[in-house]
């Protein structure tokens, strides 16, 4: 079947769909998005973590042919959706791209003649939850971290400051078995207290 | 495999009618499992996340009803008062991102004893009202469920409201798992106090084939209650009947032995959550704040 | 809060490297660190990998995708122990989309493989020895096409009789499980169900025992662990036009896959080109390997690339586990507190096939004793093949199910002569200079009693933190967490200790050595360092120390982490705690001889210029040449020009010695390594759930060359020794069946069942080490466990001999 959805707001068709495919395979294996990740396809782990409409689900959970004109933001969309966020574009997940920026949307810029595929030392824009992990020495492996990024980034959508025990809470979905979680805590309350810096900094 | 996406609920009664066979897909916490791990291949799914009213409840005069694809998360934040018992066993279903899709009508089509909802239910007192090309009508919860993992459910019917007794009491939710976060029960017990009726009710998950209430605990512990004027007096539960309530229900279970549990730790487990969760209701029905001992006794 | 280190990523991919792409990120190689400040070591310079781990363009194994790619799917056994009477594969065969199906028969040359023992079968040969064994293959066009696939393919098995533990495997009459043993351990095993046995014997136990005031025994079990790294084996096998075969791989070492998946192929060493793929962590479990020589297999077969990924229930099939063990501890001491003997036996379910079973045997053996001094000791360790999951290596290597029984062995003789538990460790605890149960001599810092002293002197965390919001119980912070056990009902708490002592390397008289490639050149004006090793990043950092290293001895800043791969010598395994010490001080090593080249190039071109050339001590710093008193010589690019210096080159340890086999004397180990833990736990006595509030840990590491990274590695082996204490088991059921390969049901720690671990981190440098680096990896692994059980058993009053302690256990059901 055919399945047509957006993704990190961009309208994406994929074909040829087995009707038992769940939507992380669908990102994974025909929208050449692979950062949410296949770690035990039984929702227990969460690193396939998505927002599917705004709301962090388990896509391993979703099948594909649920995610039909649904709207999906997965890690690799983090970045421009934490930015959209800020500029209060978006608050919610579920606003992604208009129709006519999705047109004019493109996957990279085309390499110049000779040039590799990306600009070394090209800074990569981050999230704060992002950038937040890299810093604390939260991301080791790495295979928790995408869906771990999804879910602590909504977390502090909807809790600007939240206690120690509201970030356990909001992460028990997400398995770790590199750090002990303890870099995780330190990520969140550094993307907070980070923003919190920001919005003082702004007066407001 | 054939994916049915029904744009509404006539279109999909029409689907399962012609396709009994059809398994209906809302949440997908249980049955994109089974798919992933190879260990079931319907013929077809049938996505019922289109149709908005399975997503939607309403408040009545004595009853909520709920649709079946109500996500758990929005049972705990929007129905906490009037189901506090569900919203309390909302809270424990696996994890965030489950609770958003879960909903209540996959844990009845399921009807796996460990499902976190059905003690709240049983407790609550609900009807689940299933509607087919046929017609509609309410089963009610005491008799829906049937056998492990089999429900009252005919093969051409839907679940299309689950209606609960809105509580007119407190009610208490408690599951045991080897884990602080994300386990599926070991068991459960659902306690639910009806001041109005001067009954209480209870249910008991992951104890016995299916999902069951404690009848004998439940008969021996409202007549206590009348007995002792305990309604009218306020006065804290009797131990000596705690204790018989608390035995009594584990009395109700016919649990087994499996890798999350020995039948004997989840009768015991059971006699605990009964004791306990009778203390919190009581409590909170007496207005006591939880560390006040209540010297005096309904007698 | 700032920080002061910026890291990018580069993407340097080579020609070779695209053809494997993955739209639209680059693989996760070619790592260029730029350091705002020097970035040596010492300091906690970030991940090189880390933006792209964040953005979800790190390709891992998984993740990897080729143009025609075909899935390949393995038919795995549904006994444990059976004869294969039959298998047919023309239904499988004749399913569209369906390319090649493989079994036993059709394997092109070697049909056994295995890390120590060659016992191994590719595909089952006639016989399934444990319930997962892997049977058949297929490649289809779709991994479900596959499945179904499988799902036709026909065995007929007759069931035989089950070895399930000791006693059915040392029985006179009981089935042998490998007839046609051929391995350096067969001769000298009293039967051949027993892979491996090792003595310890030492002093005069039965002298010592005479004396003894008190003799306190005890029996212990440790249950099955599983590493439950969080990405599934998978990779990507690409067949060449050369016929040979490009394998992308997650795996803990990549020669050792070669050198046993080339034999499997036919094909020499050099056609089989393997490059290390992202790895979702390994801790031991990736060690031997799954998917690799399938996925090689079915491309060199059908001619079309073969991606093999595993789900999670596959996964716990296509792995070893660690052993589960069962050990019986006596120790005798005086009244005024010495330990005088230690008399044991461990036994270790090793499982269908050996993987790493000796080598565990020897670990579990000759760190039986723990860290402390005893002189008189009689110890025997033995693993046994037997028809449960096979059992290799996982973070703690047989130290970790000693560490289990000899530290509950220390409460209970602590409690037999009325001594604070911590006072009577300190007081045996080993120092350097003593000797180990082998005769080895610790020569460098053993400060076990000082590790115990500053966990011990931690703040408690407060009482009642469930109360601590002033209104009713937070029950997250309870024991049952959000399931709405307790209000505070039943809730006691327990204060626990432990310490423990691992072996960092290979042992034995293991040829334990790593390689590092180290280039110079300068780019643009600029020196720029490449490292080029075959090091398997699972996760740990070795990329950020590597670049670390080379900044230190090479005073560059951009250091360029080649992508790891078979095209450099093998830099050993990823495990055993000795990356750091083993490819870091082979790239140590490699930068110095680049130095040495640099200066003699500097001399060269420069000598006559400046008298200090010739006379004083020179380093490289600032991309500079500099004098020891900081003087400016020349700049590295001048010295370079457009000449790049390249240098490879093996680095080993200084050498162990295989222990004796009757005695196990012998310097087994070059290094050990030291952590202790406290542990406060509060646990709803009534229904026997446990909340740990805090497990603090103080481990010496010599020299942390990296802090960052060295907190989290104990932070995470501290986290895996709480899940074996309370949560993790595979269930093996008595069909040889395993009950729980699932993360429903094989429970992992949640971050609400993961306390606050405050670190002590100690740096006592190890003069044999690079740097005076100690390995971190597993110390935190071991005293972890038995610090919880500790802490449990203080707040019961129960025994509790074997771990996970299960709810059952603390309530008598």
């Amino acid at each position: 079947m055919r399945v047509n959805l957006t993704v990190n707001g961009r309208p994406q068709q994929a074909d040829d769909v087995w009707e038992g495919e769940s939507l992380l395979y669908v990102l994974r294996e025909r929208l050449g998005l692979p950062g949410s990740k296949n770690a035990c396809e039984q929702g227990e782990c969460g690193s396939c973590t998505v927002r599917l409409d705004g709301v962090p689900v388990c896509s391993c959970l979703v099948a594909a042919g649920q995610a039909e004109g649904r709207d999906v933001v997965t890690v690799e969309g983090l970045a421009v959706h934490a930015e959209q966020r800020a500029a209060g574009a978006c608050g919610t997940g579920t606003c992604g791209t208009g129709l006519d920026e999705a047109r004019r949307w493109q996957a990279l810029p085309p390499p110049a003649e000779g040039a590799p595929a990306a600009q070394p030392g090209q800074p990569v824009a981050l999230a704060p939850i992002q950038q937040a992990f890299i810093d604390a020495g939260a991301v080791q492996c790495g295979f928790c971290t995408p869906g771990l990024l999804v879910a602590a980034d909504e977390l502090l959508e909807r809790n600007a400051d939240p206690s120690d025990a509201d970030i356990r809470e909001a992460l028990s979905g997400n398995l770790c078995r590199c750090t002990g979680y303890e870099k995780i805590l330190d990520a969140v309350r550094l993307a907070a207290a980070r923003a919190q810096a920001a919005t003082a900094g702004q007066g407001a | 495999m054939d994916f049915l996406r029904p744009a509404g609920w006539e279109e999909a009664l029409a689907a399962k009618a012609e396709h009994p066979t059809a398994v209906p897909i809302a949440g997908g916490t249980d049955l994109m499992v089974e798919i992933n791990f190879d260990h079931r291949r319907p013929e077809y799914l049938m996505d019922l996340n289109r149709i908005v009213e399975l997503g939607e409840w309403e408040v009545g005069e004595d009853t909520v009803r709920l649709g079946p694809s109500v996500p758990y998360s929005r049972i705990m934040e929007h129905l906490r008062a009037e189901l506090p018992g569900l919203a309390l066993a909302s809270h424990t279903v696996a994890s965030p991102q489950i609770r958003n899709r879960g909903g209540v009508g996959g844990n009845l089509g399921t009807a796996s004893p460990a499902g976190d909802a059905h003690p709240a239910l049983l407790a609550a007192g609900a009807e689940v009202e299933v509607e087919s090309v046929r017609g509609s009508r309410r089963i009610p919860i005491d008799d829906f469920y049937t056998g492990v993992k089999r429900n009252a459910l005919a093969e051409d019917e839907l679940i299309k409201w689950i209606h609960i007794r809105k509580a007119d009491g407190p009610q208490q939710f408690s599951k045991v798992g080897t884990r602080n976060a994300m386990v599926i029960a070991v068991c459960a017990f659902g306690l639910a106090l009806h001041p109005a009726t001067r009954t209480v009710r209870t249910g008991i998950g992951s104890a016995a084939p299916t999902p069951v209430r404690a009848r004998e605990a439940e008969e021996f512990l409202t007549a206590a209650l009348d007995e002792g004027g305990c309604w009218e007096n306020g006065r804290a539960v009797p131990p000596a009947v705690a204790r018989q309530f608390a035995e009594l229900a584990a009395g109700a279970c016919n649990p087994i032995d499996d890798v999350r549990g020995s039948a004997k730790y989840r009768r015991h487990a059971v006699t605990v959550m009964a004791r306990r969760t009778l203390g919190w209701t009581w409590d909170e029905f007496r207005g006591v704040r939880r560390d006040d001992n209540g010297s005096a006794r309904c007698a | 809060m700032h920080t002061t280190d910026t890291t990018t990523a580069r993407d340097t991919t080579t020609a070779r490297d695209t053809t494997v792409t993955r739209a639209p990120g680059p693989a996760p190689a070619g790592l260029t660190q730029n350091s705002a400040v020097r970035g040596g070591i010492g300091e906690s310079t970030l991940r090189p990998d880390g933006t792209l781990k964040v953005t979800g363009e790190f390709a891992y194994a998984s993740d990897l995708w080729h143009e025609d790619m075909l899935w390949g799917f393995t038919l795995r056994s549904p006994h444990a122990h059976a004869r294969i009477t039959s298998v047919d594969v023309s239904e499988a065969l004749r399913t569209p989309g369906v390319y090649a199906v493989m079994t036993h028969d059709d394997l092109p040359a070697a049909t056994r493989y295995g890390l120590e023992f060659t016992d191994t079968p590719v595909l089952a040969d006639g016989v399934v020895r444990y319930h997962g064994e892997p049977v058949a293959l297929v490649a289809a066009d779709h991994p479900e096409t596959a499945r179904r696939a499988a799902a036709r393919i026909h065995v007929d098995y007759d069931p035989l009789p089950l070895v399930v533990d000791e006693a059915t495997a040392l029985a006179d009459d009981a089935p042998v499980l490998h007839p046609d043993r051929d391995d350096h351990h067969a001769p000298y095993v009293p039967h051949p169900n027993m892979v491996h046995r090792q003595p310890i014997k030492r002093g005069d136990v039965a002298a010592a025992e005479a004396l003894a005031d008190v003799v306190v025994s005890g029996e212990y079990e440790v249950g099955m662990q599983d590493q439950a790294f969080l990405g599934p084996e998978s990779g990507l096998a690409v067949p060449a036009e050369d016929g040979g075969v490009d394998l992308y791989i997650a795996t803990q070492w990549l020669h050792a896959d070669l050198r046993q998946i080339a034999p499997v192929l036919g094909l020499p060493e050099d056609k089989v080109r393997m490059t290390l793929s992202g790895v979702g962590g390994a801790f031991g479990g990736r060690e031997d390997l799954s998917m690799q020589a399938h996925a090689c297999l079915l491309a060199l077969r059908t001619g079309k690339p073969v991606k093999i990924v595993y789900n999670r229930f596959e996964s716990f099939f296509g792995h070893v586990h660690r052993h589960p063990a069962k050990l019986w501890y006596e120790h005798g001491a005086t009244r005024d507190g010495r330990l005088v003997h230690l008399k044991a036996r461990i036994v270790l379910d090793g499982g269908a096939y050996a993987s790493s079973s000796a080598a565990v045997v020897g670990n579990a053996a000759s760190l039986s004793v723990g860290p402390y001094a005893v002189d008189n000791v009689d110890v025997e360790a033995v693993a046994l093949y037997t028809n449960n999951p096979p059992c290799g290596a996982m973070r703690g290597f047989g130290a970790v199910q000693a560490c289990f029984a000899y530290e509950a062995q220390m409460d209970k003789v602590a409690a037999e002569l009325g001594m604070d538990p911590v006072e009577f460790r300190q007081l045996n605890a080993m120092t350097q200079g003593t000797a180990m149960p082998t005769g080895q001599v610790v020569d460098s810092p053993a400060p076990v009693a000082e590790l115990l002293r500053r966990v011990k002197a931690m703040p408690m965390p407060p009482a009642r933190q469930w109360e601590s919001a002033g209104e009713g119980a937070d029950i997250r912070a309870l024991p049952g967490g959000l399931s709405n056990t307790t209000h505070g009902e039943g809730v006691v708490r327990g204060v626990g200790y432990a310490v423990g002592i691992k072996n960092v390397g290979f042992s034995e008289g293991f040829d334990d050595y790593s390689t590092a490639r180290v280039r110079l050149e300068s780019v643009g004006g600029e020196p720029v360092a490449t490292v080029h090793t075959a090091m398997a990043e699972v996760g740990q950092g070795g990329v950020t120390v590597h670049a670390q290293i080379a900044r230190t001895e090479l005073g560059v800043t951009q250091v360029t982490i080649h992508p790891a791969d078979t095209r450099v010598g093998s830099a050993g395994s990823t495990s055993a705690s000795r990356q750091t010490y083993v490819t870091g001080g082979a790239v140590k090593n490699s930068c110095e001889a680049v130095r040495e080249r640099v200066l003699e190039m500097g001399r060269r071109k420069f000598g006559s210029h400046h008298p200090a050339w010739a006379t004083a001590e020179l380093r490289l710093e600032g991309g500079k040449v500099v004098t020891d008193g900081g003087e400016a010589l020349a700049g590295l690019a001048d010295v370079l020009e457009d000449e790049a210096i390249d240098i490879e080159l093996e680095w080993r340890h200084r050498p162990t010695q295989a222990l004796d086999r009757q005695t196990g004397q012998g310097f087994g180990h070059v290094q050990y390594s030291f952590a202790a833990h406290r542990a406060v736990v509060e646990v709803d006595t009534e229904l026997g759930l446990v909340k740990v509030i805090e497990l603090a840990c103080a481990q010496d590491v010599g020299k942390a060359l990296n802090p960052l990274s060295v907190i989290g590695q104990i932070q995470g082996g501290t986290t895996q020794g709480l899940g074996l204490a309370v949560m993790e088991e595979i269930v093996v059921a008595e069909d040889g069946r395993v009950r729980n390969p699932s993360f429903t049901d094989y429970l992992i720690p949640t971050i609400l069942d993961t306390p606050s671990i405050p670190v002590d981190v100690l740096e006592l440098a190890d003069d044999n080490a690079p740097y005076g680096l100690r390995g971190v990896g597993e110390a935190p692994t071991l005293s972890s466990t038995p610090a919880v059980v500790a802490a449990v058993r203080d707040a019961t009053g129960l025994a509790l001999s074997r771990v996970p302690v299960r709810p059952e256990h603390i309530t008598g059901t």
